[in-house]
């Protein structure tokens, strides 16, 4: 799905103050009917994101921190079944799973002694049958599985779609019978960056030299893009040349512009590939 | 616009230059500033430009200086003028006509129509072929310091458009004064071409070995025609008979140096702090580069202004982390791979810019006229003879250089620079076989040639910037104001040691017959020395030994034991192009006989010198002096009647490859043996030896790689099993990892002996097969054998030094890595990876995909959880469904990660809590808005199934008894317990948790705050459950001893 700056900047106009909750992913659908699910809900969380990163440190002046839970505790004590702690986070436009990072921690540091750690929250973020007050408990587990773009549960998704992508593109090159070097082999070799594969003998795509190929599961947007392409992809390029990135969610057609300078993107895996045929130079 | 240059240039040589007697310094000036480009000495070129001499290059402190402007040329040729007219005075012959200030001056203005030229009024015909007899001599000996600034001169004659009267005498030469020595030389352009002609005819042979393009515009000219048809016919048929195509290297993409973990990986670091930041600056490197590549053509781009900080940001943390020597390797290997290419130094081979204009059409035109301009600016001096400049590419380094002002970096680059001149220059490279004597079509003899040109070139580049950096320090833009001064400053310098002991590799080249190799790139170390430096004794001993090499090269001598013609014609140009560089002093071409007996020059090749061999071809000569070039572009120009934009004819493209130098041969060792295997070779072709020692190259290093690949994994795999025995056995989670490294290491080092074994088995077996695929089939068999046993031998002795040396380190550091590997995967994430993956072979992985499952799950519990809409709901058959897929998709295996199996465990978990306190609510008729009881059990069945069968990670059972899941049951009227009851018993039954351990679960739930009555059902649910018939307590599932769930331990304990 690549569309066009202009295609991506209507659908993302649709997405400004919009809550991360499924109601709105399913009003985002009927909106645009012709694009994908996937592509969709991967442009809304990249939005999402940069919202959030935009209006972060907002939520997490101390002021701020201190309101926060002064009417989450309100708002329990006068009703503790209510979805309380969901609604404080939509009332202030801020994440569910990160609305319920702050009041967790902020619970924590009043009934610990010492302030608690990162992984401590994280690992009760991860399983809130741990968390020690019951109501907070539910009231951190409601806000997780109803964030579709924080949240460990929403992690995993990512995650688990950025490796199903790999190994799905693990079996179109070895059906192709490209042999190349994982990641993890790589790592192994001591290489200090490693896109997801590198093909042991180049191929030409649409005319352009392949060394390598980057896996992404999202939609390629500029801000994300100009990101890889400074953390990764001009790395990978430094390093063993030109390459492909697949965006399999699409992408914004105005960013395929280095093609000339060595990475080529595409938002699906190619079928024009050309390989080096042995021995057919000689006369 | 009138010519600048006086008629007399001509005589200008010849007034000093007779072959009858060596030359003297011409004192001209003793404060001539030596900023200033010169063009005294030499028969300066006639100017095109108003104020024509050369554009300044360079205004920075390195470059030159302001050129001299026209009044104090013209000044300055006045003084040589009258000097040279006091010597010819005192002379008794031959008689030469001191031309008189405002004689008639031939002028070259585009603008102009060339007045035609006729041979039959040529005014003293005699006269001129004398001095066109003389000049030629002088030419031919070299007593001229540049030949091709001579022979552009006498293009420039030749292409006169007109005379232009300076004076308003009568210029018509009378009977009387035909021959006298007042009247001028040129008296028009008739003599102009007569003379330019008549020395054309004396330098036949130099002309003809210049490229093709050159040799037709030459033969096409019709006043060559007009004056000397027979020249003109020679010309013709050395046009048609050369093969000396200078080809268009395409312009070079910018490629990365390739990242290679035999250099490039952790272990070559110290820390991984120092790994780390080399990391960032290798990315750093590239994003300045391609910014420059991007933006140093736009006007007002300023590389400091744009760069600088970044670079020294950059270099700063290099030198907290002691990284230099990682990233001058990369800086240089990257100045190789751009700039070794004549297209990498910008395309500079001037006499092209025509041709590229007509081969691509006028649609590019005003592009590449822009180009064209750009390229040509620099060098727009009309004289073959441009300042040292750093081109293209060139300019980045230089840049890069001079904005990261950082000493170690300098230091580090010196150091690297000198060591890859010193490795190159010493490169054993082709010597002629004296069987084959097909020459240019042997394929040997190509790559050959090839392989020479990338050497010379690469080395010109290293000793450029060699000597940009050595010389940097001292380089300022003018010379010591005082005598004083300037004693002093060399006092101080002679006592510093040179950066390369650059004299005795000039020695050793000149001894072993590699001029040709060496002179090229220690002209280009010198070109860039600082106006001290000449000055000095070490180098002025290198001039002078240059001096006298430069004498030596008499083209005309042909015969045994010469060096070859173009091998010659490349040395004369670039010394003629040194002599010329303003930091190099005047008189050093003119000095006194007596002081350069030094050392002695010979020039006769011995047996195997390079010198001797016909390495240098038109195109490597252009490509090393690509203002050889003018001399096109001048003949050019006057074709198409306009400075160089048209003309010439479209030229069929070849790409230059740039190959890589190859595998540096071996350094064999002492000992008999090794003198017999030299022996061997010596009567061999060098191409035995090359095979023979590539081959042992190759294969001894594929034999480390080989036993790294097969006797240290397996090593490795060892240290495994040990570490994991270890583990298990003792449960001695994470130990302590340098003892256990300890332990596990001597016990597996001394396997490491078995290397060397089986290292020469493998050279032994793999070496012959590869001297035999090699070598060409009608080798006799006694030379093949000789030449496998030699193969197999060098391989081994290879692989064997290295690995005696390395082997234990390397399989410390190997166990060692796999050691905190392993440790890393005992975490609390236990990530047992390929030995779970892959499902039956009849799989077709179309189960669905484990993300899409999580989602759904999520999606399920976030509606059961709510906040939800009124009409939103599950439909029982969603559910059933979805257990189903997710039975599946555990299965297939094909996509799932750990990660992403642990959350479906949990989540699946969650749903069965939900289940069981009946929350989730149903989509269907609105009076039915729970689950059936049996559609439930239904439902929870196969929740059952899946945990015991198709998990392979922990499942989580525990949370089902935790408080909070617990908990969901307390908001639920009338409580219904019988789901959690069963559920209980199907766990202890399935053998999914053990009786004990739920005990524990329910225990631990009574500290919980509860309802009161909530807190009897439970009790009473506790005791129900107590009170149910013993089962023997279940076998614990095999992963789950190998790594304990930690939720099961905790509950156990």
């Amino acid at each position: 799905m690549i569309l066009t700056k202009a295609q991506y900047d209507e659908i993302a106009q649709c997405l400004v103050s919009v809550p991360p909750t499924r109601q709105s992913l399913r009003k985002l659908k009927q909106r645009f009917p012709s694009q994908s699910q996937a592509t969709l809900l991967s442009i809304f969380s990249q939005e999402y994101q940069k919202h959030i990163k935009r209006t972060h440190a907002k939520h997490h002046t101390s002021e701020a921190i201190e309101s926060y839970y002064q009417r989450y505790l309100d708002r329990v004590g006068k009703n503790g079944a209510a979805p309380v702690l969901l609604e404080l986070a939509n009332e202030v436009d801020y994440a569910p799973s990160l609305m319920a990072r702050i009041i967790l921690e902020r619970f924590l540091q009043e009934h610990k002694e010492t302030p608690p750690s990162k992984s401590v929250i994280n690992s009760l973020l991860r399983d809130p049958s741990q968390i020690p007050d019951g109501v907070l408990a539910n009231q951190v587990y409601q806000c997780i599985v109803n964030d579709c773009c924080y949240g460990p549960l929403v992690d995993c998704i990512k995650h688990a779609i950025g490796h199903e992508h790999e190994i799905l593109l693990r079996d179109l090159l070895l059906e192709k019978n490209l042999s190349f070097l994982d990641e993890d082999q790589l790592r192994a070799k001591g290489y200090d960056k490693t896109p997801d594969f590198i093909l042991q003998v180049p191929v030409a795509v649409e005319g352009h030299i392949i060394h390598w190929i980057e896996s992404k599961a999202s939609f390629g947007d500029e801000c994300s893009h100009h990101a890889y392409l400074h953390d990764q992809f001009w790395s990978y390029w430094n390093r063993f040349g030109p390459g492909l990135v697949i965006y399999w969610y699409g992408f914004i057609q105005e960013l395929d512009c280095n093609r000339e300078r060595g990475i080529l993107l595409k938002a699906c895996f190619p079928t024009d590939i050309v390989t080096l045929c042995h021995g057919a130079a000689a006369p | 616009m009138p010519g600048v240059g006086p008629g007399g240039h001509p005589v200008a040589a010849l007034g000093r230059t007779r072959p009858s007697r060596r030359i003297n310094p011409t004192p001209v000036s003793e404060e001539r500033s030596l900023s200033k480009p010169k063009t005294c000495f030499t028969s300066p070129p006639i100017s095109c430009v108003p104020g024509g001499q050369p554009s300044v290059l360079d205004s920075s402190p390195w470059g030159q200086g302001p050129a001299a402007g026209c009044r104090s040329l013209q000044e300055e040729r006045e003084m040589l003028r009258k000097e040279r007219s006091k010597q010819l005075q005192q002379s008794p012959a031959p008689a030469c006509p001191t031309p008189e200030s405002g004689s008639p001056l031939p002028t070259r203005t585009g603008s102009l129509t060339a007045e035609p030229a006729d041979p039959a009024k040529v005014s003293s015909r005699q006269r001129l072929e004398l001095v066109a007899l003389v000049y030629s001599s002088c030419i031919a000996e070299n007593l001229v310091p540049n030949l091709f600034l001579e022979l552009f001169f006498v293009l420039q004659l030749l292409t006169a458009r007109r005379m232009v009267a300076a004076k308003d005498s009568d210029l018509e030469p009378s009977p009387g004064v035909l021959d006298s020595l007042e009247s001028p030389l040129f008296q028009s352009v008739h003599d102009c071409v007569f003379f330019a002609v008549q020395v054309l005819e004396h330098q036949f042979q130099v002309l003809s070995y210049l490229d093709k393009g050159t040799l037709k515009l030459l033969a096409e000219n019709e006043r060559l025609l007009c004056f000397s048809p027979a020249l003109q016919g020679r010309l013709r048929a050395a046009y048609e008979g050369s093969v000396a195509k200078v080809s268009l290297a395409m312009p070079p993409s910018v490629q990365a140096v390739s990242f290679q973990p035999e250099t490039d990986n952790r272990a070559n670091f110290s820390s991984d702090r120092a790994f780390h930041t080399f990391k960032k600056q290798r990315d750093v490197f590239y994003e300045v580069l391609r910014e420059w590549e991007d933006r140093h053509e736009e006007p007002g781009w300023d590389f400091e202004k744009g760069l600088g900080s970044r670079i020294r940001a950059m270099m700063g943390q290099l030198s907290a982390a002691c990284s230099h020597s990682h990233f001058v390797r990369l800086f240089q290997k990257q100045l190789l791979q751009m700039c070794q290419s004549p297209g990498g130094a910008g395309g500079t081979i001037l006499g092209e810019a025509p041709d590229v204009l007509n081969m691509l059409g006028a649609d590019k035109l005003g592009r590449l006229r822009r180009l064209h301009e750009r390229l040509a600016a620099p060098q727009s001096s009309c004289r073959p003879c441009p300042l040292t400049s750093f081109p293209g590419c060139q300019g980045f380094f230089r840049d890069f250089i001079l904005s990261a002002s950082s000493f170690q970096f300098n230091q580090h680059l010196m150091d690297s620079l000198s060591l890859k001149i010193r490795e190159l220059n010493s490169l054993v490279l082709p010597h002629p076989e004296p069987s084959d004597e097909d020459g240019e079509s042997d394929v040997d003899w190509q790559g050959e040639r090839r392989q020479f040109a990338v050497v010379l070139l690469s080395l010109r580049l290293l000793a450029k910037f060699l000597g940009f950096v050595a010389f940097l320090p001292y380089r300022g833009p003018e010379p010591p104001p005082t005598r004083e001064l300037q004693d002093s400053i060399l006092a101080l310098r002679s006592q510093v040691p040179p950066v390369l002991d650059v004299r005795a590799l000039l020695q050793q080249g000149l001894r072993a017959h590699r001029a040709v190799l060496t002179v090229p790139w220690l002209v280009e170390f010198l070109s860039l020395a600082d106006q001290i430096v000449p000055m000095l004794d070490y180098y002025r001993s290198i001039f002078t030994l240059l001096l006298h090499l430069h004498r030596s090269l008499v083209l005309s001598k042909d015969g045994e034991g010469e060096m070859c013609f173009l091998n010659k014609l490349l040395l004369l140009a670039v010394l003629g192009w040194l002599f010329q560089i303003p930091t190099v002093p005047e008189d050093l071409f003119f000095v006194e006989e007596g002081q350069v007996d030094v050392f002695e020059v010979d020039t006769k090749t011995a047996e195997h010198g390079l010198d001797g061999v016909p390495v240098v071809d038109q195109h490597l000569l252009y490509t090393c002096c690509p203002y050889i070039g003018e001399l096109r572009k001048l003949l050019a120009s006057w074709v198409s009647g306009s400075s160089g934009r048209s003309g010439g004819f479209v030229r069929k493209i070849t790409p230059t490859t740039t190959t890589s130098l190859g595998a540096l041969p071996l350094r064999t060792t002492q000992g008999l043996q090794a003198q017999l295997a030299q022996a061997f070779f010596h009567n061999q072709p060098p191409s035995l030896r090359r095979t023979v020692e590539f081959v042992a190259e190759r294969i001894g290093s594929n034999c480390v790689k080989h036993i790294k690949a097969t006797l240290v994994a397996d090593l490795v795999r060892q240290a495994e099993s040990l570490l994991q025995e270890q583990l298990v056995t003792q449960r001695q989670e994470g130990g302590d990892p340098g003892q256990l490294l300890e332990i596990l290491c001597s016990q597996l080092c001394p396997h490491g002996a078995q290397a060397l074994t089986q290292g020469r088995e493998f050279c032994q077996k793999k070496s012959p097969g590869a001297v035999q695929a090699l070598l060409p089939e009608e080798t006799p068999a006694a030379v093949l054998s000789s030449a496998e046993n030699i193969a197999v031998g060098l391989a081994t002795e290879k692989a064997c030094t290295w690995l005696s040396a390395n082997i234990t380190a390397l399989i410390r550091r190997e166990v060692k890595a796999a050691v905190s590997r392993m440790l890393r995967a005992q975490g609390p994430e236990p990530a047992v990876r390929g030995d779970r993956r892959g499902c039956s072979r009849a799989c077709e992985h179309h189960a669905p995909l484990p993300s899409h499952l999580i989602s759904e799950i999520k999606d399920v519990l976030s509606v059961a959880v709510g906040p939800r809409d009124p009409e939103e709901g599950v439909s029982p058959e969603h559910l059933e469904q979805l257990l189903g897929q997710l039975g599946q998709t555990l299965r297939c295996r094909q996509f799932l990660c750990p990660p992403a199996e642990q959350h479906l465990a949990k989540c699946s978990v969650e749903l069965a809590s939900l289940l069981v306190a009946d929350q989730i609510p149903v989509l269907g008729p609105p009076t039915q808005h729970r689950l059936e009881r049996g559609q439930a059990r239904r439902l929870l069945h196969m929740l059952l199934s899946l945990w015991k069968d198709d998990f392979q990670v922990p499942v989580p059972l525990q949370l089902l008894l935790s408080p909070r899941n617990v908990g969901l049951l307390a908001d639920t009227r009338p409580r219904e317990w019988d789901l959690l009851l069963f559920l209980l018993r199907e766990l202890v039954e399935k053998g999914l948790m053990g009786r004990k351990e739920i005990e524990a679960c329910l225990d631990s739930l009574h500290e919980a705050q509860w309802p009161e009555d909530f807190a009897e059902e439970l009790a009473t649910l506790f005791n129900l459950f107590l009170a149910e018939p013993q089962v023997p307590e279940p076998q614990l599932r095999a992963c789950e001893l190998v790594q304990p769930n930690r939720g099961t331990v905790l509950a156990q304990s």
